[in-house]
């Protein structure tokens, strides 16, 4: 599942990254690394970002990215 | 002595420099890069030390060109001890760059911030167990309440003088032997790296220093294939990953075996989100907030700017007084200077200053970020991010502080599509060209299709520009800070600097060029200047004369209107200029080139190639929107 398909408010857990190098090492600085647990918060309308919670520290990720981000239900 | 202060975005370093930087605080640029750093002098135990705030990084990764300069930056002799500023709530996700920052072998303490906001989630960390674990001090403080920053500079004034290193960080087995034999490889080579460091940078896959290395010891390149080579077939990994996974396996085993979590309390902040993030009244929130502020700083700026102007105006009219012809040399050069400086003071002070202390606090506060996250999706449509509609916003007040606030802006791209979008942008003085001009002779219907289709050009631009400039980045990474209560010294600070740039900088230009136009107009040049905006006038069918007023709009824009009756030889304007020329008039001011302490904004914040691409290319837009507006003027009259 992608992280942008995923239940709100439901943790998840990142399992690997697709596409760019450029992405999966900006992912990564956050702490968004496979083995993460994440749950989506919010999603800003119109197309716009998704709001996740990465153990307390809320991230902002555009759709491009969090389709991107293989998730599953932990 | 120098202190170099590095931390994660957020973390409450820049807050913790503000809190003892003076007012002299001096920002530079690593030699030969566009990597900024800020240093001011601070009194230690009595002694004068430097301390130096660098850029917010997440990781220390060689492939970064901003965090290599940091990296050489603190492995060199200028630093005598780095301050490690974490942020107490997030302490797992912090200490990974924490042992980064171990693996480089120089004196550190950590400064251990937000303790307030560890102790709201209810996370309690045992700091005589972190300090023995690292082998570096910690010490617990809450920057933006300033408790615990005495102590943390005693002891990093301390730590300095005795030159004592924290310990090494110890990897997995397999790991630490290929790094031993890595090291065996580059005993003799000359680094400002130790040798494990480098040897760890290389199998991260770092260019710049294998290429160094290997030019001192050749063997240094096949040992390290075959080295990357078992390491990727025993861990299934690259090795970049495999560092990075053992980093952050250790900062989480030494989180853990530091924190006590208790009962988190759920307080009125956690729940703010849900209001001004709501799809629906999340936006209504953002206009009131952004009304306020627009309406806050703009009376503000109006009442301080008007008694000023009188004084200036009062001192223009006594030192004309004082010679018998007004309009020889000295009087002109005289009033010139006078109005170069009250320009400054009078006219862009009284709204920069409220604006940089609004900004701040919004900036403080953390709202900022969530403006990007709302406003990503309606830029997106015209090629832009979220975070570009502040400038873009301010514009509408003073196109100066709309060219300051796009440092909000990572991405140089984004920085010159919205400086040169917020110039296009009408100000306070634009508006009154148009309200003088438009919507006292034709209406304020007409004034407001000029607004109408202003926005309509910039939309347009900014499609233009992202399709000639692409747009590189994958989208929308930005970690959103939690709600803080800015305070008012870190606040003051970062105003005044930023004030003191315009003075310094823009300023002593702009009464430059206000004396030199004297010059030019004394030595009777209107001619010449008319002649100059001639190609331009003549393509819009506007009268000669207009090339006066138009050139010196560039020193102030509201000269473009005041000096248009000087030129035409009367302020009804009514009577010297037809409709169709009144609004092509209009439509070409609000548009061409932007004043002359905007470009020298500009150029401080963007470089010279970028003021003269911003000022060639809304000439050229100004030009076509004001033929575009003639056409259309000449049809309904």
């Amino acid at each position: 599942m992608l992280l942008l398909d995923a239940p709100k408010n439901k943790k998840v857990r990142i399992i690997d990254y697709r596409g760019g190098r450029g992405v999966g090492y900006k992912l990564r600085q956050l702490g968004l690394c496979p083995g993460r647990e994440v749950k989506i918060l919010r999603y800003a309308p119109m197309g716009g970002p998704v709001m996740i919670d990465a153990e307390g520290r809320s991230i902002a990720l555009g759709r491009g990215i969090a389709s991107r981000v293989e998730v599953e239900v932990v | 002595m120098r202190i170099a202060l590095i931390g994660q975005p957020n973390c409450g370093k820049s807050t913790l420099f503000n809190q003892v930087a003076g007012y002299k605080a001096e920002t530079g640029n690593f030699s030969g890069t566009t990597v900024s750093f800020t240093e001011s002098k601070v009194r230690v135990m009595g002694e004068v030390v430097y301390v130096v705030d660098l850029p917010g990084t997440y990781s220390l990764a060689g492939t970064n060109p901003a965090e290599r300069e940091v990296i050489k930056y603190l492995t060199s002799n200028d630093v005598d001890i780095v301050v490690n500023v974490l942020d107490a709530s997030h302490l797992s996700h912090g200490l990974a760059m924490t042992i980064e920052l171990l693996e480089l072998e120089v004196p550190m303490v950590i400064a251990l911030n937000m303790m307030d906001e560890a102790d709201r989630i209810g996370i309690k960390i045992n700091v005589n167990k972190l300090e023995e674990m690292i082998g570096a001090p910690v010490i617990p403080m809450i920057a933006s309440k300033g408790r615990g920053i005495q102590p943390l500079f005693v002891k990093a004034y301390q730590i300095g003088q005795q030159d004592t290193l924290p310990h090494q960080p110890r990897y997995s087995n397999d790991l630490e032997r290929y790094l031993d034999l890595l090291k065996n490889d580059l005993k003799g080579v000359q680094s400002h790296l130790n040798p494990r460091a480098l040897a760890l940078k290389l199998l991260e896959g770092d260019q710049t220093i294998l290429e160094d290395v290997s030019d001192q010891e050749p063997k240094v390149r096949s040992t390290l294939e075959s080295i990357k080579n078992s390491l990727k077939h025993e861990r299934g990994q690259t090795p970049e990953w495999v560092i990075n996974g053992e980093r952050r396996g250790l900062a989480y085993n030494l989180a853990k075996a530091v924190i006590v979590q208790g009962k988190r309390h759920t307080t009125f902040r956690d729940k703010l989100d849900d209001i001004l993030l709501h799809p629906f009244f999340g936006y209504i929130f953002l206009l009131l907030i952004l009304y306020i502020f627009f309406e806050l700083v703009y009376s503000l700026g109006g009442l301080i700017e008007a008694p000023l102007m009188d004084i200036f105006s009062q001192t223009e009219a006594w030192l004309i007084s004082l010679f018998d012809n007004s309009t020889g040399f000295f009087p002109r050069v005289s009033v010139a200077l006078i109005q170069g400086i009250s320009g400054g003071i009078a006219i862009v002070l009284p709204y920069l200053v409220p604006f940089l202390i609004g900004l701040g606090i919004l900036e403080d506060i953390g709202y900022l970020p969530r403006v990007a996250f709302l406003m990503d999706a309606l830029m997106h449509k015209i090629g832009l991010h979220g975070k570009s509609i502040v400038p873009f916003i301010l514009g509408f007040g003073c196109n100066v502080p709309a060219i300051m606030a796009t440092r909000i802006l990572e991405d140089k791209r984004e920085r010159f599509i919205s400086a040169a979008l917020s110039t296009m942008v009408p100000c306070a003085a634009r508006l009154s060209v148009v309200f003088g001009l438009v919507a006292f002779y034709l209406g304020p219907a007409i004034a407001l299709v000029i607004y109408l289709f202003n926005l309509f050009v910039i939309a347009l631009t900014a499609r233009i520009l992202s399709k000639i400039v692409p747009d590189e980045s994958p989208g929308l990474i930005l970690e959103m800070p939690v709600y803080r209560i800015p305070t008012a010294r870190t606040v003051f600070n970062k105003a005044w600097w930023r004030i003191r740039e315009f003075i310094v900088e823009a300023w002593p230009l702009l009464i430059v060029g206000s004396v030199v136009l004297a010059i030019l107009n004394y030595l009777n040049v209107a001619w010449f200047m008319n002649l100059l905006a001639r190609p331009i006038s003549w393509v819009l069918g506007l009268p000669n004369e207009v090339g006066v007023p138009l050139i010196f709009g560039i020193l102030r824009k509201e000269l473009s209107l005041v000096m248009l009756g000087q030129a035409l030889g009367s302020m009804t304007f009514g009577d010297v200029l037809s409709p169709v020329q009144m609004i092509t008039y209009a439509v070409f001011v609000v548009f061409y080139m932007p004043c002359l302490a905007t470009m020298m904004v500009i150029r401080k914040e963007l470089g010279g190639k970028m003021m003269w691409q911003i000022v060639g290319m809304t000439t050229l837009i100004a030009t076509l929107a004001g033929l575009l507006a003639r056409g259309v003027a000449e049809i309904f009259f």
